[in-house]
């Protein structure tokens, strides 16, 4: 198994190169080729996870031999390459990158007509996923901080494509915060190799979990990921760059980056990174709850005051953040199953916002809700993809964005946390406002006459969105069916029971049951 | 006043030529005996950066030799990530991406390890072109900033 999964980076970044190559011969693929090569990602995630596929590959797996041996493969001591980890969690993600950039590939085909010569769009969208597919698979910390670096300056790229005022000082300051992030994940994971010999995920977490690190130095690593990763996720204290990065770039853009790129780089890497390595014992939890209450509702209550329909999506990315950082505090196989399972479905709901308020400023002209309004019967299949996704976000049954906060605040309580599940439904009931807020100003009510000749967006950009809902409605009805699957193997994954060492994680047996040969 | 398509004097256009070639040179050393000396393709990519870069200064960005080089050079660095990923799938003929699957010869050659040699020539044009692209990239972010279009010298 798993000879496949280099592909999961190199088709990407085959991609990516080719429209760059062909900038002159063929201007027009670099649309196709990014729609080509995401329906690949998702017809080999598709396969991992069907498969239920798990274990480790080499990049490079090449036998070193013993001394004075003939290279052969007989004489082979030791493999040395670049390790690939496949388990429920990574596969989990790499489903929902190519589902969620599979959207963005095809809106961006009618999106981006007008800039249709130039391919550097598609350039960095592919370095993007090869980054954050990368970043999922990679079996070591030190591949997990370049895989991160790759995804994060492609973003930087993308945020600043419009290469406007607005968009140059949102990058700039996301460039500023993000770096400083990967320089604190780089200095943590310096403390962590120094302190052990070891880079690779499984091996330092059984090394951590036997007392190899003492107290300190742990700490001070833990911290630094913290901040690091927490900074990615866009958690409350470390925020300030979203707000601003998420609305600059371009719709299909904005979707991948809340969609995906603050759970790739953000909630699965603090997740691998404290649930596998460092460990979550009490103190952390207690960080992360706390962390995660601060988001979410400091995201929620400066989400009230805005006007820009994207600013409000980008501070609930935010807020929806805290839910998951809030049942990962919890610790329990429950919560960890029910905050990956909260990040899902906002993966799904919240790029179906953030490509319809692409379409709703393409028709409107405006990204302020205040000169919105009406557009129901100028645009309904716009309009129904919009109220879908607000109905999921605001966590309205049957969508899935009500069960996995359901399941948060089940996994709270029982955990003896009811004080925190309170502010959790406090907060929901405050993302239900803002959400009918939203319906309310962009889609019904009267028609500013402005907007009297407003035409309906091309199929090939109302089409995702819908499909996107379609999900978030599935996934809601049918997520029974896939918990054990997919959810659940993924939160196993992590944590094989409530208050047991990292070491005993499915991902350490995975790849230590497997990875020797 | 010299408009910056001139390029730099006689002078230093004669020795640039020579040193050109010479850095070229030694770049490409620097990237093709990258497995058995210190360097490497990423190493001997700054040193062909260099000389690129040194090109461009002394015979000017508009015409001359360096002109063609920067229609071309998102091409190259194209070409160069392509070539690896070339190299690297061709290592699932023998068992593994990134698997060295070219014969093995004999120890400290240059031919010791042909798959690095080839690797390393990938990275060497990845490298080179990206450097140089990023440099242009900074000339003309520092062109659109300064609105007299002229050198900051002459103010």
């Amino acid at each position: 198994m798993g000879a496949y999964l280099p592909l999961f980076v190199a088709l990407p970044l085959l991609a990516g190169f080719a429209c760059l190559l062909l900038k002159r011969a063929a201007p027009r693929a670099a649309p196709w080729l990014s729609v080509a090569s995401m329906l690949g990602l998702l017809a080999l995630a598709a396969v991992a996870v069907a498969r239920r596929d798990a274990g480790v590959t080499f990049a490079g797996g090449w036998g070193v031999s013993g001394w004075g041996g003939n290279g052969g493969a007989d004489d082979v001591v030791f493999v040395v390459g670049i390790a690939l980890v496949l388990d429920g969690l990574s596969r989990l993600f790499l489903l929902l990158v190519a589902l969620v950039g599979t959207a963005s590939a095809v809106y961006a085909l009618r999106y981006l007509e007008p800039e249709a010569g130039r391919p550097l769009f598609h350039v960095l969208f592919n370095l993007l996923v090869a980054g954050m597919n990368g970043a999922l698979l990679a079996g070591d910390l030190f591949n997990l901080y370049v895989f991160v670096e790759v995804a994060s300056i492609a973003s930087y790229g993308l945020v600043a494509y419009r290469t406007g005022g607005t968009e140059i000082e949102a990058a700039f300051k996301y460039l500023v915060l993000g770096t400083l992030a990967s320089t604190a994940i780089l200095v943590g994971v310096t403390v962590l190799y120094a302190a052990t010999g070891y880079l690779n995920m499984a091996d330092l977490g059984v090394a951590i979990a036997g007392g190899a690190v003492p107290r300190l130095p742990l700490l001070f690593a833990a911290a630094l990921f913290l901040f690091g990763f927490g900074t990615k996720t866009a958690a409350m204290p470390f925020h300030a760059w979203l707000p601003d990065a998420h609305p600059s770039a371009p719709a299909p853009i904005s979707a991948m980056l809340s969609g995906l790129l603050i759970k790739t780089l953000g909630i699965y890497a603090l997740a691998r990174v404290f649930f596998v390595v460092v460990g979550a014992d009490e103190q952390v939890r207690l960080i992360l709850t706390l962390l995660g209450c601060l988001s979410m509702w400091g995201g929620v209550l400066l989400a009230q005051a805005q006007d820009d329909l994207k600013r409000i999506l980008a501070y609930h990315s935010v807020s929806q953040m805290g839910y998951v950082l809030i049942a990962f505090g919890v610790g329990t196989w429950l919560g960890v199953a029910a905050g990956l399972f909260h990040a899902v479905n906002h993966a799904l709901f919240k790029s179906a916002l953030f490509l319809s308020s692409g379409s709703l400023e393409r028709l409107t002209g405006t990204r302020r809700l205040s000169e919105m309004g009406g557009i129901f019967r100028r645009a309904p299949a716009t309009s129904v993809g919009l109220v879908g996704a607000c109905l999921s976000i605001a966590g309205i049954p049957p969508f899935n964005g009500f069960w996995s906060k359901l399941l948060i605040l089940i996994a709270l309580v029982s955990a003896g946390q009811p004080v925190v599940a309170l502010l959790a439904a406090g907060a929901a009931l405050m993302t239900l406002v803002t959400f009918v807020k939203v319906q309310r100003k962009a889609v019904f009510g009267a028609l500013p006459a402005r907007l009297a000749n407003a035409r309906e967006v091309p199929a090939a950009m109302y089409l995702p969105v819908l499909a996107l809902v379609v999900l978030c409605l599935l996934s809601g009805l049918l997520w029974p069916l896939g918990v054990d699957g997919v959810i659940g193997a993924a939160a196993s994954s992590l944590r094989a029971g409530a208050g047991e060492r990292p070491a005993a994680s499915e991902y350490i047996e995975s790849v230590h049951g497997r990875g020797s040969r | 006043m010299r408009s910056d398509r001139d390029g730099l004097s006689a002078i230093v256009q004669v020795v640039a030529r020579w040193t050109l070639v010479m850095i070229v040179v030694y770049g490409l050393a620097v990237a093709c005996f990258g497995h058995l000396t210190p360097g490497g393709g990423f190493a001997g990519g700054v040193a062909l950066a260099c000389g690129f870069v040194l090109a461009t200064l002394a015979f000017g960005g508009g015409s001359g030799p360096a002109a063609a080089l920067h229609r071309r050079v998102a091409a190259l660095e194209a070409s160069g990530a392509l070539a690896f990923l070339g190299l690297a799938a061709l290592g699932w003929t023998a068992g593994h991406f990134l698997q060295a699957w070219t014969p093995r010869g004999a120890a400290f050659t240059l031919v010791s390890a042909p798959f690095l040699v080839l690797i390393n020539l990938a990275i060497l044009l990845k490298v080179g072109a990206g450097l140089f692209a990023g440099f242009m990239v900074l000339v003309l972010f520092d062109r659109g900033l300064a609105p007299t279009g002229g050198g900051e010298g002459e103010t």
